[in-house]
């Protein structure tokens, strides 16, 4: 498989884009794919099993049906017995929250359906969320019902209790004195009310240490203000103000933000309908992500010489006046990327940003405020703060932590959250050290923490339990309950409240008084306000003023700026799947393929095409990686326009204490991570020889056309800024009306649904698959039945590659039902189990369906999904909870996709009927995609009302149906990338 | 070589296949009638936990169905009432009556009353009360005169057929919202007259395709 071949692209005229390098190189594997609607053997029912034995299965199923259909089942009906304000049965509750990750605030609004918490929305109120999540923030109902949870209070494995734990703790509080044996390890939090509990431990135990640790940190990004300031502080970015963006290494769309805040902002100057001039964004980067993939111009660098580029930049910008050094690993292209960059950031002074990853060197966001500083960009385009949770080093805090463990001075160590054990620097060996001390761990499951622990106590999801916390600007939220906890666990917050010998330990009883007493008077309406809205007014932190000595700060931090050694490389990133681990078990994330290879149920050693090549590795081979005396393996994973000479893994994989979906899947590789080499660092590959099977669905449902041959390439529009200005004056390219076989139904009347999607604004972050799956019960079929083809998600995202394989550009496109007016697959049901709505809706009438498939074939746009087997038979009973009432859970044999979330269409019609038959109005009915959408890139409407925002962006020049010769006449069209190039780079 | 069969034999064959199809044929009609939701389903009465009397409370008291199924203007859902509702007059009324035991029992524990379903749709099927209470459809549309019935039981078929005759031809069953739960209400002349003129002022027209009730 996948034999790297060069390709000479130059006898390929026209814009070519393809999914795979197998693909580009129409390896008879690829054909095979394009040419069969499922590999060989996918319509077997199992391994073992033949079509013959279903035939007879189905035969005696008829057999039992019909037996089994005479009695009539009995079912009970259980009302309340005493009414809940506000409850109405049927009808769902939403109540406002607000979840962390990484010290990182998202506001949310969760939908409880009798009680059970289904479906997360993002809080419109709340700065860092603006109505949108991401793709973990919508997976995390399926982690409140995880049935592999930790349920029981356990010493050392065996049943105990809270009480017991609790008397244990007495015991082993009496003896602590001034806390110089205690230790508490959590992830980071920015939490007030927890705050002022650390205060009171450290008042309590003034020689304790708490100890805040993330795989997946912003620790460098306050540092670098550190030392360009002299103060740590949180940059504020204000993407919509910027003109030009320059990231350097720093995925800022994708996985190097926690929230929705970044890609709102972004995306609001991708769109030229507003009038507002495009932004241009250029990416350095080694790794492909989705922030390269959405660059106007994107460099490809590896993570250590980030620091030459940015120096380069620097010095072209001319920012400290004085001449700097230049590091080795400036290449011809690189400095004439370079010069064009300061060019564009020079003429755009005070609407331009420059922003470094979390991953560089404090060093590197020095220079970068420095450079932010020189363009005059403070205070137009980043602000600082100073940060929502405690500046520290952590990996310091860790070694000590790690020193005092080993030296025996610990005596009790609290690890409340997280799952250190798993996702501490390799330098040490954690499960041992916990083992020489009396460790309590608070864990969602029961992880490598929990195993290593003596005292083991389940942790409450972040739905079960009060809390407040912070967004990244200081922004409060109290974080409320949906549930009770499930299996009694506790949080956080209530563990420090018991440690801290506070009499007071429920949730809402800590978070409640901390506020009450913040606010004095009318401290009720401002509770009920800030449970309400869910964002405490007045809590953003005030901008800082800065200002600093740039010769003086350059000469400081220039001589930590290192030329990079020569050779490979290894650079760690957050998983699209696990993001550090912590969502391992969730099936959903698992399932949901990665944005840039499509990777799913795994990870890879992400290489270059070129890197690839020099050292004879293909797709799967196993690698042996090396750094620091430590190794791993891990199948290594060829991506076009990675960086030469580096390897990207991505965290969170190989878990070996998790539930049943995570345990296992892919590969370790903290294994390799020190604090040497923390975020990247030099390390020696070796081939193992051992194969291993990946599997991406970057080829399934490929648009080709199969009989004819033909190669599409109007699946993806694509224009530069200067193309569409001339196509928009000559305004939009309307298709001469073609002859119809089937008689016209009248669209004249009435809804007519259509969505438009936006490709400039999309960045594939995948947030409406996961949205989709949660809202249409959408099932998970596992890593073997997605490598025959039959993964199930309504909307996909293909990720195309156009250019040279090296360097290649990306387009991401949103893949559902378009919704055909003259829909291929309804003219060959042979029992009307799909049928056309008066109001355009293809619809699926999944009890009518008899699975013969044909449909399927049909369809040119291949978004129908086939259910091969129950994918619901063995869903255990607390799983069952996370399904959305308003959607049929299918069974098997059944097709199913996408339908406009018909159930929200009908739900807000019979509210417009009861509210004295209105029409509904504009932008009313979401569907899951857009409303989870942090781009807006997807629009959904009436397309008969003129006024509507879908029928605005249909009639813009860039509006194109894909696939639009077989006059399909889809509902879903999209609106065409735009590329904003420099001139002077093309 | 003679023929393997004789002529009598293939007659005898084709009689038998023609009685072989005519019996199943009849075996399918009979099958089909008995298997019909409206022979399978209507009449169905299952015992209550409770014993309780629609005709008392719903036609010799008067009580309004709205009293106790308080969500069909709101949800989809008609919901069986909370044993709060029952207590709201029982603590006075009858409150020592064996019979009520159970709903004290429920409203001093806090555990519901299992009442048994009567009206069942398939899971696959979506009714919305809401969407035909607000629209003039009265509940003795589909659940008959339940102000006259001392047990609940299903007067109709509920089939797909059954809904479709309705949401083809409305008229006759649209009255006044304001009406809806008066179950002996007949508008003077032919209700079909009044339906029309109600469907025309207030432009209902009932779905008939698949999403309106599948999902």
């Amino acid at each position: 498989m996948n034999e790297l071949i060069q390709l000479n692209l130059s006898n390929l005229t026209g814009r070519k884009y393809w999914r795979s390098l197998n693909q580009l190189a129409d390896t008879p594997e690829f054909r095979q794919w394009v040419e069969r609607e499922f590999p060989e053997g996918a319509s077997e029912l199992l391994d073992s099993g033949s079509r013959r034995t279903l035939l007879k299965l189905m035969a005696a199923g008829f057999g039992l049906a019909g037996l089994t259909a005479c009695r009539r089942p009995v079912e009970k009906i259980l009302p309340l017995s005493k009414g809940v304000e506000g409850y109405v049965h049927g009808r769902p509750l939403h109540y406002a929250t607000a979840v962390q990750a990484c010290g990182a605030a998202t506001g949310l609004i969760v939908e409880c359906n009798d009680g059970r918490p289904t479906k997360v929305e993002g809080n419109p109120r709340h700065p860092f969320s603006l109505g949108a999540t991401n793709a973990f923030q919508q997976a995390m109902i399926l982690d409140l019902y995880d049935p592999d949870r930790a349920r029981q209070v356990q010493k050392q494995g065996v049943k105990s209790g809270w009480a017991q734990f609790e008397s244990w703790w007495l015991e082993a509080a009496s003896k602590l004195g001034d806390g110089a044996g205690l230790r508490i390890l959590s992830p980071r939090t920015a939490s007030p009310s927890l705050d002022a509990l650390k205060a009171e431990i450290a008042k309590k135990y003034p020689n304790s240490v708490w100890v805040e640790y993330d795989a997946v940190n912003f620790d460098r990004v306050v540092e670098g203000a550190r030392l360009a300031f002299g103060q740590p502080l949180m940059p504020q970015y204000r993407f919509d103000q910027a003109d030009v963006v320059v990231a350097l290494d720093c995925d800022f769309l994708g996985l190097d933000t926690m929230t929705a805040q970044p890609v709102k902002q972004f995306a609001a100057r991708r769109r030229p309908e507003e009038g507002r001039e495009l932004n241009r964004l250029y990416a350095v980067e080694p790794n492909f992500t989705v922030t390269g993939a959405m660059a106007d111009h994107r460099l490809r660098a590896r993570a250590s010489d980030i620091a030459a580029v940015a120096l380069a930049l620097a010095r072209e910008l001319n920012v400290s006046g004085a001449e700097l050094k230049v590091l080795d690993g400036a290449g011809g292209r690189q400095k004439k990327f370079l010069a064009a960059v300061a060019k564009d950031l020079l003429a755009h002074k005070g609407r331009s940003l420059v922003l470094a990853g979390p991953r560089q060197p404090a060093e590197v966001h020095a220079l970068v405020a420095l450079i932010n500083q020189a363009l005059g960009n403070l205070g137009q385009t980043v602000s600082y703060t100073r940060p929502p949770f405690a500046p520290a080093d952590s990996l310091a805090a860790v070694r000590q932590l790690a020193g005092d463990l080993a030296a025996g001075r610990v005596t009790v160590l609290f690890a409340l959250g997280g799952n250190p054990v798993y996702s501490l620097p390799a330098d040490h060996n954690w499960a041992e050290l916990f083992r020489k001390t009396a460790a309590v761990a608070l864990a969602f499951d029961e992880n490598e923490t929990w195993k290593a622990a003596l005292w083991q106590l389940p942790e409450a999801h972040p739905f079960e339990a009060w809390g407040d916390v912070r967004a990244l600007d200081g922004t409060a939220s109290i974080q409320q309950p949906q549930i009770q906890p499930l299996f009694g666990g506790r949080s956080a917050l209530e563990i420090a409240a018991l440690i801290a010998g506070r009499p007071q330990r429920r949730g809402y009883d800590i978070v409640r008084s901390y506020w009450t007493s913040q606010w004095g008077a009318d401290a009720e309406k401002k509770w009920q306000q800030a449970l309400y809205e869910g964002v405490i007014e007045g809590t953003r932190f005030p901008a800082v003023e800065v200002k600093a000595d740039a010769a003086r700060v350059l000469a400081a931090i220039q001589p930590a700026l290192k030329a990079a050694p020569a050779g490979i490389e290894t650079v760690f990133y957050p998983s699209w799947h696990t993001f550090d681990g912590r969502f391992a078990n969730n099936a959903w994330m698992q399932e949901t393929p990665d944005p840039m290879t499509k990777l799913v149920w795994d990870n890879a050693a992400l290489l270059s095409p070129a890197t690839a090549r020099r050292l004879g590795v293909q797709d799967g081979d196993v690698l042996e990686l090396s750094a620091g005396g430590r190794q791993i393996h891990c199948p290594a994973m060829v991506l076009p326009g990675h960086a030469d000479d580096s390897i990207s893994l991505q965290l969170g994989f190989g878990r070996a204490a998790c539930g049943r979906v995570g345990r296992g899947v892919g590969h370790r590789v903290e294994g390799l991570r020190a604090e040497a080499n923390f975020w990247f660092g030099p390390a020696e590959v070796r081939r193992t020889g051992a194969k291993y099977k990946l599997v991406t669905t970057q080829e399934h449902h490929t648009l080709i056309e199969p009989i004819t041959g033909l190669k599409r390439n109007n699946i993806v529009e694509e224009f530069t800024v200067e193309e569409y200005r001339r196509r928009a004056e000559h305004g939009k390219h309307e298709p001469h009306p073609p002859t119809d076989l089937f008689p016209e139904f009248d669209y004249s009347k009435g809804y007519q649904w259509g969505m438009a999607i936006d490709l400039n604004a999309c960045i594939g972050c995948n947030a409406c698959m996961v949205a989709c799956t949660a809202e249409n019960n959408i099932p998970v079929v596992g890593k073997e039945q997605v490598g025959k083809g039959r993964e199930m998600h309504w909307i996909r995202l293909d990720r195309y590659f156009s250019g040279e394989e090296d360097d290649p550009q990306a387009v991401m496109q949103p893949m559902a039902c378009v919704q055909c007016e003259k829909a291929p697959c309804e003219s060959v049901c042979p029992v009307a189990a799909t049928a056309h709505s008066p109001e355009g809706i293809n619809e699926m009438a999944y009890n009518r369906c008899v699975g013969t498939r044909y449909c399927l074939n049909n369809c040119p746009y291949k978004v129908r999904r086939f259910n091969f087997l129950n994918w619901n038979k063995d869903v255990p009973e607390i799983r069952k909870m996370v399904f959305n009432p308003d959607v049929t859970v299918r069974m098997r044999g059944v097709m199913e996709k996408c339908n406009y979330c018909v159930q929200r269409i009908e739900e807000k019609r019979s509210q417009a009927k009861a509210e004295g038959r209105r029409p509904i109005r504009d932008g009313e009915v979401l569907t899951a995609c857009q409303q989870v959408c942090p781009a807006d890139a997807i629009v959904f409407g009436n397309i008969n009302d003129p006024e509507s925002r879908v029928a605005k962006l249909k009639r813009q020049a860039r509006d194109y149906a894909v696939l639009e010769e077989l006059n399909t006449k889809p509902r879903t069209t999209y609106l065409a990338r735009l590329r904003n190039p420099n001139p002077e780079l093309v | 070589m003679s023929a393997p069969f004789s002529k009598r034999f293939d007659t005898k064959l084709r009689l038998a296949a023609a009685a072989a199809v005519a019996v199943l044929g009849a075996a399918g009609a009979v099958a089909a009638y008995v298997f019909h939701p409206r022979q399978l389903d209507t009449g169905y009465t299952p015992v209550q936990p409770v014993a309780y009397s629609h005709k008392l409370h719903a036609g010799n008291l008067g009580m309004d169905c709205l009293y106790c199924h308080t969500t069909v203007t709101q949800a989809s859902y008609a919901a069986v009432p909370m044993t709060e509702i029952c207590m709201n007059c029982h603590v006075r009324v009858k409150e020592k009556s064996p019979k009520l035991q159970a709903i004290r029992d429920s409203y001093a524990t806090g555990k519901p009353v299992a009442w048994v379903k009567v009206h069942r749709l398939p899971d696959y099927v979506y009714f919305n009360h809401r969407a035909h209470v607000t629209a003039g459809v009265s509940c003795v549309s589909c659940h008959g005169r339940v102000d006259q019935m001392t047990e609940v039981r299903q007067v109709q078929p509920l089939s797909m057929a059954w809904c479709l005759d309705c949401h083809r031809n409305p008229a006759p069953h649209i009255r006044p919202p304001e009406l809806v739960t008066k179950l002996d209400w007949q508008p003077e002349g032919d209700p079909a007259v009044l339906g029309a003129r109600l469907i025309r002022e207030k432009g209902i027209h009932p779905p008939d395709n698949c999403s309106a009730c599948h999902r």
